[in-house]
């Protein structure tokens, strides 16, 4: 916590990501480089899906990391509700769009593999359902803070809106023991341990990994953008403020 | 305090029933969406018939949706949000009294003139005590999750769609549920109490997560 409370400075902040960044995109480029070649050369095909299998790869880490950066909104929201962190709404903001596109990806793939498997692209089904709900809150969150547009104000009422939402997130998880879903059951996070093969299962977490960090690059970078984009903001207001006392000494003298 | 939540309530009525643009206009898109739906579909009365709780439920929905504006946003406009908030009265009670006044100008009527719509999509006899039962039911729930969503928007001026658009992905559980026992007491083998509970449970939930979540946003407009 206490690192926390250093980076509530946001030049420090600034100058701290400033130097991570590249760090992260490097990370980021050999574990996705790393995990591509394993899961396109390296994993075998399945003994009944055949290469279509390799879809996978793109849809696991991309549905995970939809509801980890739900999450990370939410703790953001957290944060900007009960300890006022001057940050919590910058990460908030960044994180929306981010992880509306990995669910996105996550309901694309998903329908792209869904067709020659199941013979569908859609099936309403309780995981389905549950994260193309989970993209409409992604989709009004992004709508609420375009809506609103005094950044402060804006982040709190974002933030209640984000904590009664996510709900949502625990009944996605839990959707495939919850119902009788078309969906397969978990096989990666679940009691007893994962039911994946090793040779497919380490392509998985490394492709995890490098889309995560990929995915908190973008973090950062949208966060950077969003503190510039309010210092913009806060210079525009004074230079108004300054022209507008001009104005008034000139009409007065 | 009871005076304070009477006064509210009191006042919110008055203004539904004087105003205009209250309870009556959800009606009457209530009845636009259920005359839509047939010609829509056409006029086949054995497709309708299996889909009439449907149909109903979604025009309640809707209807509930497209009237949650007016909720916060003319207090606002006028005024009268900041002397509720400075008030004596607890903010959360405040939301409830005004959530209350909004289901009873609106849920209420959708659910006691659903039997009249009914008719127009063949719901057949013994499912119209059910239906009234679960929109009385859901409908709260509906008010209250709504009044969440329009108290976060509702320094607006212009809207448009933002509230039923956050307001509608919350609804979801209400309307699946609502549906569900509304068809079991048509027949089938689920029994009509299992998600006619579930139902009540998830009102009660909804009315206070609802208030709370409305009470929070409104507090947090400066």
């Amino acid at each position: 916590m206490a690192s926390l409370i250093d980076l509530a400075n946001p030049t420090r902040f600034m100058r701290l990501s400033a130097a991570l960044l590249p760090w992260f995109a490097a990370a980021a480029a050999v574990f996705l480089a790393t995990g591509l070649y394993l899961a396109w050369f390296v994993a075998p095909a399945d003994y009944q899906q055949g290469e279509t299998i390799r879809i996978m790869f793109i849809h696991v880490p991309a549905a995970w990391l939809a509801m980890m950066f739900y999450s990370v909104m939410a703790v953001s929201a957290f944060g900007t509700l009960v300890w006022r962190h001057p940050l919590a709404d910058v990460a908030q903001k960044a994180a929306a769009p981010i992880g509306a596109c990995f669910a996105l990806v996550c309901l694309i793939t998903g329908a792209l593999w869904g067709k020659p498997m199941w013979g569908t692209y859609w099936v309403w089904d309780a995981r389905l359902t549950s994260v193309l709900v989970l993209l409409l809150i992604y989709l009004g969150i992004i709508a609420l803070w375009r809506v609103l547009d005094e950044p402060l104000r804006a982040a709190r009422a974002v933030a209640i809106l984000t904590l009664v939402g996510f709900v949502n997130v625990p009944i996605i998880k839990f959707s495939v023991d919850w119902w009788n879903t078309l969906h397969q059951p978990a096989s990666v996070l679940r009691m007893g341990g994962p039911t994946i093969h090793p040779s497919m299962l380490w392509p998985l977490l490394i492709l995890a990994i490098g889309f995560t960090l990929f995915a908190l690059a973008l973090h950062m970078l949208g966060m950077r953008a969003e503190i510039m984009r309010r210092r913009v903001r806060t210079l525009t207001i004074l230079e108004a403020e300054r022209l507008d006392r001009l104005a008034a000494q000139g009409a007065a003298a | 305090m009871r005076r304070a939540f009477l006064a509210i309530l009191k006042r919110d009525l008055a203004l539904a029933a004087r105003a205009g643009g209250g309870g009556e206009l959800a009606l009457v898109f209530f009845l636009t969406l259920v005359v839509l739906v047939p010609f829509a579909l056409g006029p086949d009365l054995n497709l309708l018939s299996r889909i009439g709780p449907a149909i109903l439920w979604l025009g309640a929905l809707l209807s509930v949706l497209i009237g949650l504006d007016r909720l916060f946003q003319s207090d606002e406009e006028d005024g009268s949000l900041d002397l509720i908030r400075a008030s004596a009265l607890p903010l959360e009670l405040a939301v409830l009294s005004k959530g209350l006044a909004h289901w009873l100008t609106t849920g209420l009527p959708l659910a006691l003139v659903s039997p009249l719509l009914g008719l127009l999509v063949a719901l057949p006899g013994e499912g119209v005590l059910p239906l009234i039962a679960t929109l009385l039911v859901g409908t709260p729930a509906l008010s209250f999750i709504g009044a969440g969503g329009a108290a976060l928007a509702a320094s607006l001026r212009r809207g448009g769609l933002i509230v039923p658009v956050l307001v509608a992905p919350l609804t979801v559980p209400v309307l699946i549920f609502g549906v569900s026992a509304a068809n079991a007491a048509l027949g089938g083998t689920v029994p009509f109490l299992t998600p006619f509970l579930i139902l009540c449970a998830i009102s009660l939930m909804a009315i206070v997560v609802g208030t709370i979540a409305a009470a929070a946003a409104l507090r947090s407009v400066d």
